[in-house]
């Protein structure tokens, strides 16, 4: 089954661009059969003249971006995106969420849906489809808004994934909070569930684990790739064994999202480390397995500068101390395990009841899928998928001060001169103020 | 991509239009090597080579025409334009003239040559509209101190409001020094400003005090004679070298600030970069509330020399520059003021983490309006001004402007309560007594609506929404 990727504005169309080139080198390098040709099936497609194309819709308002990532992927001389998979207007969105989503996407809504349903016909089975787009600017946000609006109607019975980047805490776009609470709010009724990818955490990621010194913002898309790659890359399930899983979306979406109010998945990898010192490091299971717990318990969103005093709450006992110790509850987790001996880790940490709310039954909140190849280069490596309350504080964040800016009303005019009312920021205020009650008191 | 259209009105908005277009010839031809009209380069000129039939690819550039309108109301100006080396940019019916002048008095420009030149300006704005095909921004050029370019310059501010509604108008307004040597300054500046802060999307207000003292600081360390402090023959800031025009003349060095300002702020939607910055984002991130739209701007490196490979040091020290007192546009210091918002426009080689590190080390240093602490908006544009590896333009949105405002009101007051020269102003048809006071009106306006920001600085924050569980 195949997987249609839409990449919408500038965040989305890096992401996407280095996301199908982290998957392919990873298919090839793995040498392995099977694995590549699960893995093609689902992200690639082959062309009259026998050569790869990525199964991917590129839009964005202006057209610096798209030639750039549609320039990098024929360089790589592996794969290319489609000859006509792509739309770009003239002029950008300008960080205006209600200029993207109230013109511009209404205005182009035929011509991209035009795009994707060209790009879905061509799947013998279409698994789901993947947005990759940014909640900070205008164009991923409020055109992204819209076109997960119109695939939704489109496809009311396929999934639909969102991926999310949500901007530096310090800045990026000065309506950045507005931009991602008017996105927030609509995407949450419409997609199956939104991935979350905080710049703040990979800038971090980049400095500690991987070393660089100038982080630049391809560097920051790398690892978010690479996340990405090592969840969407084949793996076996535990339905699926001895094959590969074939459905990712579908599979990856029932083991996390049991129930509409909660779709917020966060993600954390280990190992995470510079291309040089991968040569020379050894894991073990049971060791990453032990820092990934802690990583899921005290909120870490790396190996590094964990706090390990955080513990599980036993049984019973009132939650406000731990509370205070920042416990992270969980919802559901998905395990994600590639490498050698990757079937035969202990995941047991993992399935202790504690961890998650008591009102679901103990079976229904942990999975595990494993690949033997090893993933992107590294020997043994695992990926968390967790619906938690990790993404609470940032969420809450946003909300705060987006309604900080709100009360004083300053730039609302430029959300009502495209038909954004006040009102309408309302009830998104309101919306969410729901979310994180819900996963307040999860 | 998107084009824009300038339109440079009296003798100063002229002069620093034309140093504009020499340094944007130059550096596309920096950028551009093999003199392919590109994108990029469509976006301020377009191509007249008559080999070129619509559609036919892109051939090597034979003739370039600037998307400007040049309006002034003597021909001096015009006239060298005419003979200069740039007067192949522009066709003679781009250039529109008259010849005596509008006698530093802002009711004839505004409206003896605003009516009598109406229709020709918009028709020539308009035949420049329709040769872009997405025209996103107008950029006017013009000075407040003068009659042509204050009265004439904010009257086409209004004609373009009028015509193209949806076009975003940016005007880069040069306001004249406290010992201005034009008697009627202040009041040329009061009633333009009225207009600018009625109908501009986007103001860059720029005194000319502040160039003066910049040219001259340039200047000492030029001759100072370190090694380090001399001024590379190529540093666009300056020099004009390189570009069409070989000689120097007075304003030059002034006028090519204001130049590059222009060019730095369409940088990056010129050109690529990992994270873009279109003009219509300006507007948009930095100006909360519609009539607070005048944006302080600094431009770094100005004196240093960009070194081949980028010291943190050296490129730390441009951050910091971009926010002290000499190195603004405007004799404000907005260090010691309240932001509203700020943007960093950086080009180069310069990384996301560069810029993290910066704005960690400045924020704390810098006052911000509660509701908007974090109130950066940032850009990186790979392609570097000519001559340097990195540059900084910073435009701040921030409550010092109101300290400049003021000073330009009192010396306004005081001319306006002895009446002096007021009856230059009444003798012009259309021009009504209550336009002075209504132009006081609304600067003092102005000058409240940003101070009354410092009175709510310590506002407590907003209870949130309470939900029913």
């Amino acid at each position: 089954m195949s997987v249609v990727t839409v990449q919408l504005g500038q965040c989305g169309n890096q992401i996407g661009q280095e996301m199908f080139s982290t998957i392919h080198d990873d298919s090839v390098g793995a040498g392995q059969k099977m694995y590549k040709e699960c893995s093609e099936e689902r992200f690639f497609r082959v062309n009259a003249a026998g050569a790869l194309v990525a199964r991917a819709v590129l839009v964005d308002m202006e057209p610096k971006v798209i030639s750039r990532a549609i320039a990098k992927a024929s360089k790589s001389g592996h794969w290319t995106y489609g000859d006509k998979a792509h739309f770009c207007q003239k002029q950008g969105s300008g960080n205006n969420w209600a200029n993207g989503y109230c013109v511009h996407g209404p205005r182009h809504r035929d011509a991209v849906e035009d795009l994707v349903r060209r790009e879905a016909e061509r799947c013998d089975r279409l698994a789901g489809i993947f947005a990759i787009m940014s909640v900070a600017g205008g164009t991923g946000s409020g055109v992204g808004t819209y076109v997960t609006q119109c695939l939704r109607d489109m496809y009311p019975q396929s999934f639909i994934l969102n991926h999310l980047t949500w901007p530096y805490a310090t800045g990026e776009v000065i309506v950045q909070n507005y931009n991602s609470v008017l996105t927030l709010s609509r995407l949450y009724h419409l997609s199956d569930a939104l991935v979350v990818h905080e710049n703040d955490t990979v800038h971090k990621i980049c400095s500690q684990l991987m070393n660089i010194k100038n982080i630049s913002i391809s560097d920051i898309n790398r690892v978010i790739a690479h996340q990405l790659g090592s969840i969407l890359q084949p793996a076996v399930t535990t339905d699926s064994a001895p094959h590969y899983c074939r459905n990712a979306l579908g599979d990856l979406l029932s083991s996390l999202v049991c129930h509409p109010e909660y779709k917020l998945l966060s993600l954390c990898s280990i190992p995470q480390m510079s291309q040089t010192s991968l040569a020379y490091s050894a894991y073990t299971w049971p060791g990453l397995l032990k820092h990934l717990r802690q990583m899921l318990i005290a909120n870490a969103r790396m190996e590094e500068g964990i706090d390990w005093k955080v513990c599980v709450p036993l049984s019973g006992e009132e939650s406000t101390a731990n509370r205070q110790m920042c416990f992270n509850r969980s919802l559901s987790n998905l395990l994600i395990l590639r490498g050698k001996d990757a079937s035969s880790a202990d995941t047991g940490g993992f399935k202790d009841a504690s961890l998650y709310v008591p009102w679901l039954p103990p079976g229904g909140t942990f999975n595990t899928w494993n690949s033997p190849v090893p993933f992107n280069g590294y020997e043994k490596s695992a990926t968390l998928v967790s619906n938690s309350q990790s993404l609470l504080k940032p969420l809450d964040n946003i909300v705060r001060k987006a309604w900080n800016m709100f009360a004083s009303r300053a730039y609302i005019h430029q959300y009502t001169k495209f038909g954004i009312s006040e009102e309408n920021f309302l009830d998104s205020f309101a919306m969410l103020e729901q979310i994180i009650s819900s996963y307040t008191h999860l | 991509m998107t084009q824009s259209v300038v339109v440079q009105v009296g003798q100063c908005g002229n002069q620093v239009g034309c140093r504009f277009w020499d340094l944007a010839l130059r550096e596309h031809a920096h950028v551009n090597k093999k003199g392919i009209y590109d994108e990029a380069l469509g976006s301020f000129f377009r191509n007249v080579d008559p080999r070129c039939e619509e559609g036919s690819g892109t051939p090597r550039i034979a003739g370039l025409r600037a998307r400007a309108v040049l309006v002034d109301m003597e021909e001096g100006v015009l006239n060298e334009v005419r003979q200069g080396p740039l007067r192949q940019l522009f066709s003679t019916t781009q250039l529109i003239s008259d010849v005596s002048g509008s006698g530093n008095n802002w009711a004839v420009g505004h409206h003896t040559y605003g009516s009598m030149y109406r229709e020709q300006i918009v028709d020539q704005i308009r035949r420049a509209a329709e040769h872009c095909d997405c025209l996103q921004t107008f950029f006017l050029i013009h000075s407040m101190g003068g009659g042509t370019g204050s009265g004439l310059g904010t009257c086409v501010l209004k004609l373009l409001e009028e015509e193209f509604p949806e076009v975003c108008r940016l005007v880069t307004a040069v306001y004249p020094s406290s010992e201005d040597d034009v008697i009627t300054s202040p009041y040329n500046s009061v009633l333009a400003m009225r207009e600018l802060t009625e109908h501009a999307h986007c103001v860059f207000p720029i005194e000319n005090q502040s160039l003066v003292d910049i040219v001259s600081q340039i200047q000492h360390m030029a001759h100072t004679g370190k090694p380090s402090a001399v001024i590379k023959k190529d540093c666009t800031i300056i020099s004009g070298q390189g570009g069409m025009s070989k000689t120097q003349k007075p304003f030059d060095s002034m006028n090519n600030i204001v130049a590059n300002l222009l060019l730095n702020i369409t940088s990056s939607a010129r050109f690529e970069g990992s994270l873009n910055m279109d003009l219509n984002e300006i507007a948009m991130n930095l100006v909360p509330f519609p009539r607070l739209h005048y944006l302080v701007s600094s431009l770094t490196p100005l004196y240093t020399l960009a070194d081949v490979n980028v010291p943190t040091r050296r490129l730390d020290q441009m951050f910091t520059d971009a926010f002290s007192k000499e190195f603004q546009l405007m004799k404000a210091d907005p260090r010691h003021s309240l932001y509203l918002s700020c943007a960093l426009m950086l080009r180069g080689n310069v990384q996301v983490s560069d810029l993290r590190r910066n704005i960690e080390r400045l924020r704390p240093t810098l006052s911000f309006v509660p509701w908007n602490a974090e109130g950066w908006k940032v850009s990186l544009c790979s392609v570097p001004p000519v001559g340097h590896t990195h540059s900084l333009l910073a435009l701040a949105n921030n409550t010092c402007v109101a300290s400049a405002f003021t000073k330009l009101r009192d010396r306004f007051i005081k001319l306006y309560r002895k009446k002096a020269h007021l009856h230059h102003y009444m003798c012009v048809e259309g021009m009504e007594t209550a336009d002075f006071s209504e132009a006081l009106h609304s600067l003092s306006a102005l000058i409240d609506e940003y101070s009354q920001l410092h009175t709510h600085t310590h506002t407590h924050q907003a209870p949130r929404l309470n939900i029913a569980t």
